[in-house]
C-alpha cells in the first residue's frame, strides 16, 4: 500500500489491526453488507507521477488560447500585485479550517476582522459579513434577507439593468424559496423610475434590487430611490462592482439597506469563473438578518484583543431550518486575497486603477464612434470603464476573428450590440489594436476581394 | 434548583404566562434561561403583531444556542420589553421579573390548557 | 510569534502618503474621470490603509503565525476531513494557461479548461456510481441546496406538486435543514436508533405522498455505516421520494462503496474535504452535484458536454432547475482535485477510504478507556466519545478540546452531533502516520490523568497558544465588527 500521501508500512497495519482486534481491513468493513461494496476497479487512469501530471496540464493548456481582454460582464481582467499570491499560497492561511478555534486561528479572524472592515469602507455600510460564494449568490441572499425581514411580503423587484447573469441566479432562488421576482424595465439603459414607482407603490415589496454600475457599465442616478422603497417598506438592494465602488458613489449614500456584488474586480484573476468572493454589507440594525459567518473583536483571559466568530446562533449549525442562510463554507481565502489586494492599493491606488480603466474606454469609445462603424449604446449615459455600441457588423464574426488575433473582443448582448470594457492592463497599443481590428476587420480579404475583382 | 412561581400558567415549552386582567406577561422560565446560558439576544415581536397560542413569537439566543419562544396563549403584542434590547442578560438576573412580551389575550380559556406551578415543577422533574 | 508589534490591524499600520502599488502612466490622460457627474462619484474615498509593500508583507506573514494548519499539525476535526493538500495541486491551480481565462470566453478558446470540467465530471460519476455530474456548485451546502433543486424539479415535472416535504435524521449535519429551507421544503426528522442509525420503524409512518425525499450522510456523523440503508432507500423510492446523499462523510467510502449503488439518487461531493483541496480557512470550496440516470436534464445551467466528435460545449437545457451560479463554479478548485485523481489512480485511490477508517478505528481503540465510547462496534472514518469517561472531575469536552491546543494538535469537532452531551467527534484521515496517531493517543491520555490530577488547569486551558480563551459573551452581547466600531468603542 505504500504510496506517498499514506505512510503506512505492512507492519503498521499489521500492528494496528492488532489493536483494533481485526484480521485485515475488510474487518472494518464487515458492517458493510457485502453486496454493497463496490468489487471492480474503478475506471480511472493509473496513478500519474508529478512530471507526468505537468506535462498533462500543460497539453491541456495549450488547448485554450490566452486572449488580450476586453471582456467584462460581471469578470474583470485587473492586475494582482505579486505579493497577495505570494502571501495566499502560506499553508498557515491555506490548509487551516474555518476558525472555530479561536485560540488557534487568530491568523484567519484577524483578516476576515480586516476584510469586513475594508468592504464597510468601500461600500460605506456599517457592516459585512465574512464573504459569500460569488455575486450572484449573494444577491440571491440578499433577496432571502429582504423577504425575512419584510416577514409577511414575498415579491422582490430587480431591474433589468441588473447583469442577466446575476438575475437568473437570483431567479432560480426565488422560484425554489417562494419568492415572486417582479423585473423593473430598463428605459435607455437605465430603470425606468415610472416603473418602479408603479410597482413599490402596490406595497406588496419585500426588497428592490438595482446595479452599480449597471450592466451596461452606466452609473445610474438612484436620487430618492431608497426613500421611496422605505416609504413603502422595503430594502434597497444595490448590487456593485467592487473595484468601481473605489470612486463612484456608495449603495450607502444612495441610502441602500444592502450592499451585494463581486469581489474578483479587487485583483482575483479570472480563473476561468471562480473562486471568487461574494460580499454582503448592511446596516448594523439588520445584522442579526444577515446571512453567513462573522467576525467580531472581543477579549481574551488576559484582557488582549483578539477576534472570534459571533452571531453565530443565525447559523444552520445552530438554528438548523430556521437558520438565516445555508452556507457554511464561504470564500474566505478569496476574503484574504482581497484584503490584501486593498491593503496595497489604498485609498489612493482604487483611485487609479478606475482612472486608468475610465481613460482608456473613453479613448476606446470615441475612437469606435469617430469611424462610424459603431455608435453608443447609450450616447448619453454616464459609464466607468465599460460601455455597451450598437455595430452593424456580424458581431460573432467580430470575436472569432478577434480570438485568431489574440483578442477577447467584448461580450455580445444582443444582435447588433456589444459591451466592451477596459482595465488598467490594458495599453493604449493593444486598445488601438483592437480599434482597429473591431473597424476593419478583414483589411487583407478585403484587398483579396478587390484584386479579384480587378481581374475578372 | 429553579425558581418556580406560583399562580403562573407554564407550558410545556418552557414559558410562563403572568396574567393580569385582560393581559398576560409572557416570558420563559428560569429552567429554561439556565439551561440556556447566557442570552446574548431576543428576538421580539413588534407591537401590534398577533400571537397565536403553540405559535412562534420569537426567539432566544445565548452564544452557541438558540431556543424559539412559543406563544403560551393568542392575543394582540401591547408592549415589548425594550430593555431587553440594550441588555438581554436580564433574563438571566430574573427570568419572572422580566417578561418579554404584553399580550391581550383573546381567549382566557386558553389558560385552561397550561400548567400550574406544581405539574411544572413536576415535568422538569424538581 | 511576535504578537506586540504585529498584534495590530492594518489600518494601525497605515500613515498617510505611504504607498503599496504601482501602475503604469495613463496613456490616455485626455479622458479625466473629474468628466463623470459629481453626484455620482463618491465623497471622500473610502478609509483604506495605505502602508508600503514591506509593511503588508510582514503584517501577513506574521498573522498566518497566529494559525493552525494542516501543514501545521494534526487536525481530527471531526466530519471535517482534513487532510493533505498536495503541493502540486497548487501548482496545477496556478497554471498560467488557466488562471488567465475569461469564463465567457469564445467557444472554442477554452477547450483545455472545460476537457478538465467534463473529465473531473465524469471521474466523480465514476468514483460516486452516478450518471453525470455538474461542477457548478460552490460548496458542500450549495451542492445540498442544488440537489434538492434537483429533487424538487424531478416532482414538478411530473405535476406531482404537493411533495414539499424532506426527511433528515436527528443526527444529520445542521446544514440539511437549512439548505431544506432556503430550498421551500419543510423538514420532517426521523429519529436514531440507540446504535446511531435511523429507525426503520421511525420512518415507515412518515412515508407519504407529501415527501420529496430523504437526506441521507452515510456513514452518519456518528461515523456508523448505515447497514439498513438498501431497505430504508427501497420504502422511500416506493413512496416515490428520492434518496439524496450529503457527501460529507464520503472519504470512508473510496475504494469500498458508490453511493449510487446503494440506492441514493442525488449527492453532492466535498472536493475539499474527500478530494485534497485546501479548506483556506472557510473556502473557497467546491460541491459538485451527481445524479443517477434519468435525472440529468434537471442539472443547473449551464452544462458542459462532450459531443460525438470529442468536442467540448456549454449548453443550457430548458428542462434544468435554473442557474445557481454566475459561471462554472470554482474552477481552481476543480483543477486541484483533478490533479488529486490523477495523482493517485485507480490503483491508488482506492485505499483511501480503507486507511482512513483504520486510523479511525486504531484511536479509537486505544482511547476508549479513558473516554466515554456511546456506540461500540467497528466505526468507519471517524467516530464519537461522550467525553471523558471520568465524569466526576468536571472537565468537559470543551476543556479537552482547549488542553490539545496545547499540546500542538488541532482539537477535534466537539458538541456536534447533538445526540451527547459531550460530544467529541474525531475524524483521522488516510494520510496520518501512526506515530503521529500515538502521539495524538498519548496526549489524549495524559490530558484524561491531568483532569483528575488538575481539573483546574485544564479547564483554563489552552495556556500556550497565541492568545487565551476568548469573552464569546461579550462579542456577541455587544459586536464589533469592523475597525471603525473599534475605533469608537477603543477596544
Amino acid at each position: 500500500m505504500a504510496y506517498k500521501f499514506f505512510p503506512h508500512t505492512d507492519e503498521d497495519i499489521r500492528s494496528m489491526l492488532n489493536t483494533c482486534g481485526a484480521k485485515s481491513i475488510d474487518d472494518l468493513y464487515s458492517d458493510v453488507p457485502s453486496e454493497l461494496v463496490f468489487k471492480e476497479d474503478y475506471d480511472l487512469p493509473e496513478a500519474m507521477s508529478e512530471i507526468e501530471i505537468r506535462q498533462y496540464f500543460d497539453y491541456l493548456g495549450a488547448q485554450n488560447t490566452k486572449l488580450t481582454c476586453f471582456m467584462g460582464a460581471g469578470c474583470y481582467d485587473h492586475y494582482s500585485p505579486s505579493v497577495v499570491n505570494d502571501i495566499v499560497r502560506r499553508s498557515e492561511f491555506l490548509t487551516s479550517y474555518t476558525p472555530y478555534q479561536a485560540e488557534i486561528s487568530q491568523g484567519t479572524l484577524q483578516y476576515i476582522f480586516e476584510y469586513q472592515s475594508m468592504m464597510a469602507e468601500l461600500t460605506g455600510m456599517e457592516v459585512s459579513n465574512a464573504s459569500m460564494y460569488d455575486g450572484c449568490t449573494a444577491t440571491a441572499e440578499a433577496m432571502m434577507m429582504a423577504v425575512a425581514n419584510a416577514k409577511k411580503r414575498n415579491k422582490v423587484l430587480i431591474s433589468e439593468t441588473v447583469n442577466p447573469i446575476v438575475i437568473r441566479v437570483v431567479e432560480t432562488y426565488a422560484k425554489f424559496h417562494g419568492v415572486v421576482v417582479e423585473k423593473i424595465a430598463a428605459e435607455g439603459g437605465v430603470t425606468s423610475r415610472a416603473d418602479f414607482e408603479a410597482k413599490i407603490a402596490k406595497d406588496d415589496v419585500a426588497g428592490v434590487i438595482v446595479a452599480t454600475p449597471n450592466f451596461y457599465g452606466i452609473l445610474e442616478d438612484y436620487t430618492g430611490w431608497a426613500d421611496l422603497c422605505h416609504e413603502h417598506k422595503a430594502l434597497l438592494i444595490m448590487n456593485c462592482v467592487a473595484s468601481a465602488l473605489g470612486v463612484i458613489k456608495t449603495p450607502a449614500e444612495w441610502g441602500a439597506d444592502v450592499a451585494v456584488g463581486d469581489g474578483q474586480s479587487l485583483g482575483i484573476p479570472m480563473n476561468f469563473g471562480g473562486p471568487y468572493v461574494g460580499f454582503l454589507c448592511t446596516s448594523k440594525k439588520l445584522i442579526r438578518k444577515m446571512p453567513g459567518r462573522i467576525v467580531g473583536a472581543t477579549k481574551d483571559a488576559d484582557g488582549k484583543r483578539t477576534f472570534v466568530l459571533t452571531l453565530q446562533a443565525r447559523e444552520q449549525h445552530i438554528r438548523r431550518e430556521k437558520a438565516t442562510s445555508n452556507i457554511c463554507s464561504n470564500e474566505s481565502l478569496m476574503a484574504l486575497y482581497v484584503t490584501i489586494y486593498m491593503s496595497l492599493m489604498g485609498k489612493k491606488g482604487l483611485r487609479e486603477v478606475n482612472e486608468l480603466g475610465y481613460s482608456g474606454a473613453h479613448y476606446l469609445a470615441e475612437k469606435l464612434v469617430k469611424s462610424g462603424k459603431f455608435e453608443l449604446a447609450f450616447p448619453d449615459k454616464p459609464f466607468l470603464n465599460e460601455f455597451a455600441v450598437k455595430t452593424t457588423q456580424d458581431i460573432d464574426m467580430l470575436q472569432t476573428i478577434g480570438a485568431l488575433e489574440g483578442f477577447n473582443v467584448g461580450l455580445k448582448i444582443a444582435d447588433d450590440t456589444m459591451l466592451i470594457c477596459v482595465t488598467e492592463q490594458r495599453t493604449k497599443d493593444e486598445i488601438d489594436d483592437l480599434a482597429d481590428l473591431l473597424i476593419d476587420p478583414l483589411p487583407e480579404e478585403a484587398e483579396n476581394e478587390e484584386n479579384n475583382n480587378e481581374t475578372v | 434548583m429553579s425558581k418556580i412561581i406560583d399562580g403562573l400558567y407554564y407550558s410545556e415549552s418552557h414559558e410562563y404566562v403572568k396574567v393580569d386582567g385582560e393581559f398576560g406577561y409572557i416570558g420563559i422560565t428560569d429552567y429554561a434561561q439556565h439551561e440556556l446560558g447566557n442570552v446574548v439576544y431576543v428576538d421580539m415581536p413588534e407591537v401590534d403583531d398577533e400571537v397565536a397560542a403553540g405559535e412562534e413569537f420569537g426567539a432566544v439566543e445565548s452564544v452557541k444556542a438558540a431556543s424559539d419562544l412559543l406563544s403560551p396563549v393568542s392575543g394582540t403584542v401591547v408592549e415589548v420589553n425594550e430593555a431587553l434590547e440594550d441588555e438581554p442578560g436580564l433574563i438571566n438576573k430574573d427570568a419572572f421579573e422580566n417578561w418579554i412580551i404584553k399580550v391581550e389575550l383573546s381567549d382566557k380559556s386558553e389558560l385552561d390548557d397550561l400548567m400550574d406551578a406544581a405539574a411544572y415543577k413536576a415535568m422538569i422533574g424538581e | 510569534m511576535n504578537n506586540v508589534y504585529y498584534g495590530k490591524l492594518i489600518f494601525e499600520l497605515s500613515k498617510e502618503g505611504r504607498c503599496g502599488y504601482s501602475l503604469p502612466e495613463n496613456e490616455c490622460a485626455d479622458y479625466k474621470m473629474q468628466a463623470l457627474p459629481a453626484n455620482l462619484m463618491r465623497a471622500e474615498a473610502p478609509a483604506l490603509p495605505e502602508v508600503d509593500e514591506l509593511t503588508v508583507v510582514r503584517h501577513y506573514t506574521n498573522m498566518s503565525n497566529n494559525n493552525f494548519g494542516v501543514d501545521t499539525g494534526f487536525y481530527p476535526l471531526g466530519s471535517c476531513t482534513m487532510k493533505y493538500n498536495p503541493k502540486i495541486n497548487e501548482d496545477m491551480a496556478a497554471h498560467p494557461d488557466f488562471t488567465g481565462l475569461h469564463p465567457l470566453q469564445p467557444m472554442g478558446t477554452v477547450d483545455g479548461a472545460l476537457e478538465v470540467y467534463y473529465n473531473l465530471q465524469m471521474s466523480l460519476a465514476e468514483l460516486a456510481g452516478m450518471s453525470e455530474f455538474t461542477l457548478n456548485p460552490f460548496a458542500g451546502a450549495h451542492g445540498e441546496l442544488t440537489g434538492l433543486m434537483i429533487i424538487r424539479s424531478y416532482h414538478m415535472s411530473r405535476g406531482d406538486e404537493k411533495r414539499t416535504k424532506i426527511i433528515v435524521p436527528d443526527s444529520a449535519h445542521g446544514t440539511n435543514p437549512a439548505s431544506a429551507a432556503v430550498c421551500g421544503l419543510d423538514v420532517v426528522v426521523v429519529k436514531s436508533r440507540p446504535d446511531g442509525t435511523v429507525d426503520v420503524e421511525d420512518l415507515k409512518p412518515l412515508l407519504d405522498d407529501t415527501i420529496a425525499g430523504m437526506m441521507m450522510t452515510n456513514p452518519n456523523t456518528l461515523g456508523i455505516f448505515e447497514h439498513n440503508i438498501a431497505e430504508i432507500a427501497k420504502l422511500v423510492h416506493e413512496a416515490g421520494g428520492l434518496m439524496y446523499y450529503d457527501g460529507a462523510n464520503l472519504n470512508p467510502m473510496l475504494g469500498k462503496v458508490r453511493p449510487g449503488d446503494i440506492g441514493f439518487d442525488v449527492m453532492h461531493i466535498n472536493l475539499h474535504k474527500t478530494f485534497s483541496t485546501p479548506h483556506g480557512g472557510g473556502g473557497p470550496g467546491s460541491g459538485p452535484v451527481g445524479v443517477r440516470a434519468g435525472l440529468e436534464q434537471f442539472l443547473p445551467n449551464p452544462r458542459v458536454m462532450k459531443d460525438d466528435m470529442d468536442h467540448f460545449y456549454v449548453e443550457n437545457n430548458d428542462k434544468s432547475l435554473g442557474f445557481i451560479s454566475g459561471f462554472l463554479g470554482n474552477f481552481a478548485v476543480m483543477m486541484r482535485a483533478y490533479t488529486y485523481i490523477l495523482t493517485l489512480g485507480y490503483n491508488n485511490i482506492k485505499n483511501v477510504g480503507p486507511l482512513a477508517t483504520l486510523n479511525a478505528n486504531y484511536i479509537k481503540e486505544s482511547l476508549k478507556d479513558c473516554y466515554e465510547l456511546p456506540i461500540g462496534g467497528v466505526c468507519k472514518h471517524e467516530f464519537v466519545f461522550d467525553g471523558l469517561k471520568d465524569k466526576s472531575t468536571g472537565v468537559t469536552t470543551l476543556d479537552v478540546a482547549k488542553r490539545l491546543l496545547d499540546y500542538g494538535f488541532h482539537s477535534p469537532t466537539i458538541y456536534f452531533p447533538l445526540l451527547f452531551h459531550e460530544a467529541l467527534m474525531i475524524e483521522p484521515t488516510e494520510n496520518e502516520s501512526k506515530e503521529t496517531l500515538d502521539g495524538f493517543i498519548e496526549v489524549m491520555k495524559t490530558i484524561a490523568r491531568e483532569a483528575k490530577e488538575d481539573p483546574e488547569m485544564v479547564k483554563s486551558a489552552p495556556h500556550n497558544t497565541p492568545v487565551r480563551r476568548l469573552d464569546d459573551t461579550q462579542a456577541a452581547l455587544h459586536p464589533i465588527v469592523t475597525y471603525r466600531e473599534l475605533q469608537a468603542e477603543a477596544l
